[in-house]
């Protein structure tokens, strides 16, 4: 196990946010890897990649309502993260979380329907993009308020230490998330009352259109845990295996030590804020930026995959074949669910039943006995 | 001379009126400069009149309009947006905490003249967070003046109005109705415009009244049109917060009918207010209780059964029977 005390993946990056900054040469060495653990981390990288375009399709097709976050840029991360993760550990995220769904657990075709509004979806429809919940992979919710899942995944670490148990809660969310009140919150109980949790800050140097510098006072984002002597670090989050053996000590430490952590990565979001969003305030470098193949982790680890002779033109095609057969499944199921119907707008409110004086629909007759 | 805006141009055009007249007026919020905020409704103002005028903020509610509850202390006019319905929570300590009562507080020496903005309502195919309609939290406040604006030339002048109110206003936009276009008369004078707190009849009819807001004044008008047994007076009520009971009432007195339309959840809603004020006011004129056809009581719905959680033309026709059943 890496001793992340010092992450290998850029610790010393720079005030920018690590912006522009060449990939670390001391990412982990291939040849201490098992081949079979690096294709399966490719291979759950390219289902995020491909499952998040085809839900941008979708969405632009209108089969998917409201708005939607895509983790495109992001799937080292993702990836890197959640494999660290044991099944009993809990993951809070925000918004920008399909990908975390998949790799927590759920099944894609699950999420699929999630997305597509459907019956079948893994909170029946209810919840939609931004608000996957799943108890038995334990992820306790995507969130659609910014900074929404931070106190309440603090209060799910306060629930490990009141329960005994050894389980450590990761909450992830935007870089821009730690400028609203709840960030300052939930750390100070967090350090306060030595709760097991990892915070994690997915620095996408934007957000929406606001930039890192822009917005906060302190840019290096891992440092700002200082203030509650909660120790910080940073990763290349373009480096599935280094953010994996970053997390992987964080996580390590947070359920041994019985403390809080936070952590830093950073990498590009390839498109705009969601869907809809053609990210007109990047600026033309920003933009190439985002584009760029050298920043595009999904490219990177596969070159590199290839240059390791870990990963063959066969093999390659075959992994391709098989996530692209997985995402049209996940898909063509969505597609094929039923909607929820109308009887089903009153249902969840309540845990018992209360009476509802709203329900008249105009179909019912004008003065009911 | 007129020109053709759409709502979300108008309460843009407004707002540049209002900088221009009054150096004071500020605007800040998420991403309203560069990006000319999530619905384009600031578009340009930065690139015109500078970034310490109009203020790309940290990603922050609280912060946001309790800093703006700080200039409008010191003598600035600051417009705070909120970029949808759902996240305007963040900042609630500040506005029912603050921002409401600063006035009283000080028996009058301080005034608050903040406007917040906030895109509100549904009919855009989204979720919760961004389809509420959250207006009876703030009418239930006694010092906030809330406003919705249902036509752009009534946003236009709204906006401006609002700005060079001492009192905190919470403007109310409906999203879905943002690129509604109409002929608004920008060369005339503000103090010719209709007082912010004053309702219009917005059809005139002698059968029954509807009472309705923002969004929904639209399709209450739809729903007028459609029925072609009865005359049905349509009152768009613009201010929610004081409501110009004397539009109301005088209207009902002619027609003896009300039905009050909101998109908001029924319970505990301005509608409810609406229909006891009038029951007091012309219990003698009533020929039915006053009909409320509103959002049902359940969270904001998925976007395929926002159609059935929304009043619409048959819900509101269904209101206008059961006025007449009775
Ligand atoms: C309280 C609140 N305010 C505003 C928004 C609108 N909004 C959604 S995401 C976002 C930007 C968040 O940026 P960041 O935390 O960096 O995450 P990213 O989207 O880049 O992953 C904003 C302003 C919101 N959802 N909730």
């Amino acid at each position: 196990m890496a001793d992340t005390a010092k992450p290998k993946g850029g610790g010393t990056a720079k005030s920018s946010g690590g912006r522009r900054q060449n990939r670390k040469n001391d990412s982990p060495d291939l040849a201490d890897e098992s081949p079979k653990d690096l294709l399966d981390h490719y291979r759950r990288m390219l289902l995020v990649r491909r499952f998040e375009e085809r839900t941008g399709q979708a969405y632009t097709q209108a089969r998917i309502g409201g708005y939607c976050h895509l983790n495109l840029g992001e799937e080292a991360t993702v990836i890197g993260l959640t494999s660290v993760l044991d099944e009993r550990d809990y993951l809070f995220t925000n918004y920008r979380e399909h990908g975390y769904a998949i790799a927590k657990g759920m099944s894609p075709r699950g999420v699929m329907a999630e997305l597509y509004g459907r019956t079948t979806g893994v909170s029946r429809g209810w919840g939609g993009s931004m608000h996957m919940f799943d108890t038995e992979t334990r992820l306790l919710g995507g969130y659609g308020i910014v900074g929404g899942q931070l106190p309440l995944a603090t209060g799910a670490a306060l629930a490990v230490t009141y329960r005994g148990g050894d389980e450590v809660v990761m909450c992830q969310m935007g870089d821009g998330t730690t400028n609203i009140g709840a960030w300052h919150e939930s750390l100070n109980i967090a350090s306060l009352w030595n709760l097991p949790i990892v915070y994690v800050v997915v620095n996408n140097f934007t957000g929406m259109g606001t930039t890192v510098e822009m917005a906060s006072a302190e840019p290096d984002l891992y440092k700002r845990g200082s203030a509650f002597r909660i120790e910080g670090h940073r990763v290349d989050g373009r480096d599935v295996l280094a953010v994996r053996d970053a997390a992987s000590g964080l996580v390590e430490r947070a359920r041994s030590e019985q403390r809080p952590f936070l952590l830093e990565a950073y990498s590009y979001r390839m498109k705009g804020h969601s869907v809809v969003d053609p990210a007109k305030y990047r600026t033309k470098e920003q933009a190439e930026e985002a584009r760029d193949k050298a920043n595009d982790p999904v490219a990177i680890f596969e070159e590199r995959l290839l240059n390791a002779g870990v990963l063959t033109e066969d093999t390659k095609k075959e992994i391709s074949d098989a996530v692209r057969e997985e995402v049209a499944d996940a898909a063509d199921f969505a597609e094929n669910s039923p909607h929820p119907d109308v009887s089903t707008l009153f249902d969840y409110t309540y845990a018992t039943p209360v009476a509802n004086e709203s329900k008249r629909m105009p179909s019912e007759p004008v003065f009911a006995e | 001379m007129g020109s053709k805006l759409t709502l979300g141009r108008a309460i843009n055009t407004g707002l540049r009126q209002a900088m221009e007249a009054d150096p004071k007026v500020l605007v800040m919020g998420e991403d309203v400069g560069k990006l000319g905020g999530v619905f384009r409704v600031t578009d340009g103002l930065q690139k015109d009149f500078g970034a310490d005028r109009v203020i790309d903020t940290p990603l922050a509610e609280s912060g946001i309009v309790g800093t703006a509850i700080g200039l409008a202390l010191r003598g600035y006019r600051p417009v705070c947006e909120i970029q949808f319905d759902g996240f305007f929570f963040p900042a609630a300590n500040q506005t029912f905490s603050q921002l409401a009562k600063i006035r009283r507080r000080s028996a009058g020496v301080l005034s608050v003249p903040v406007v917040i903005r906030i895109p509100y309502g549904g009919g855009i195919g989204a979720v919760e967070h961004h389809s509420e309609s959250p207006e009876a939290y703030f009418t239930h406040t006694a010092g906030l003046r809330v406003v919705t604006a249902a036509t752009p030339e009534d946003a236009y002048w709204a906006i401006q109005q609002a700005v060079a109110s001492d009192d905190p206003v919470i403007f109310l936009e409906p999203k879905r109705r943002y690129y509604e276009k109409a002929e608004v008369d920008t060369d005339a004078t503000l103090s010719a415009a209709p007082p912010l707190d004053a309702a219009r009849v917005a059809r005139p009819g002698s059968d029954a009244t509807i009472v309705a807001y923002g969004p929904m004044v639209k399709t209450a008008l739809q729903a007028a049109e459609a029925d072609t047994e009865r005359d049905i007076e349509v009152i768009d009520l613009r201010s929610l917060a004081p409501i110009d009971y004397d539009t109301v009432a005088d209207s009902v007195r002619r027609t003896g009918r009300l039905v009050v339309v909101h998109e908001a959840p029924l319970t505990n809603g301005v509608g409810g207010e609406i229909s006891a004020r009038v029951t007091e006011e012309c219990f003698y004129h009533l020929e039915a209780p006053v009909m409320r056809v509103c959002g049902f009581d359940t969270p904001y719905p998925q976007s395929r059964l926002e159609e059935y959680y929304l009043p619409d033309l048959d819900r509101i026709l269904d209101g206008i029977d059961r006025a007449f059943a009775y």
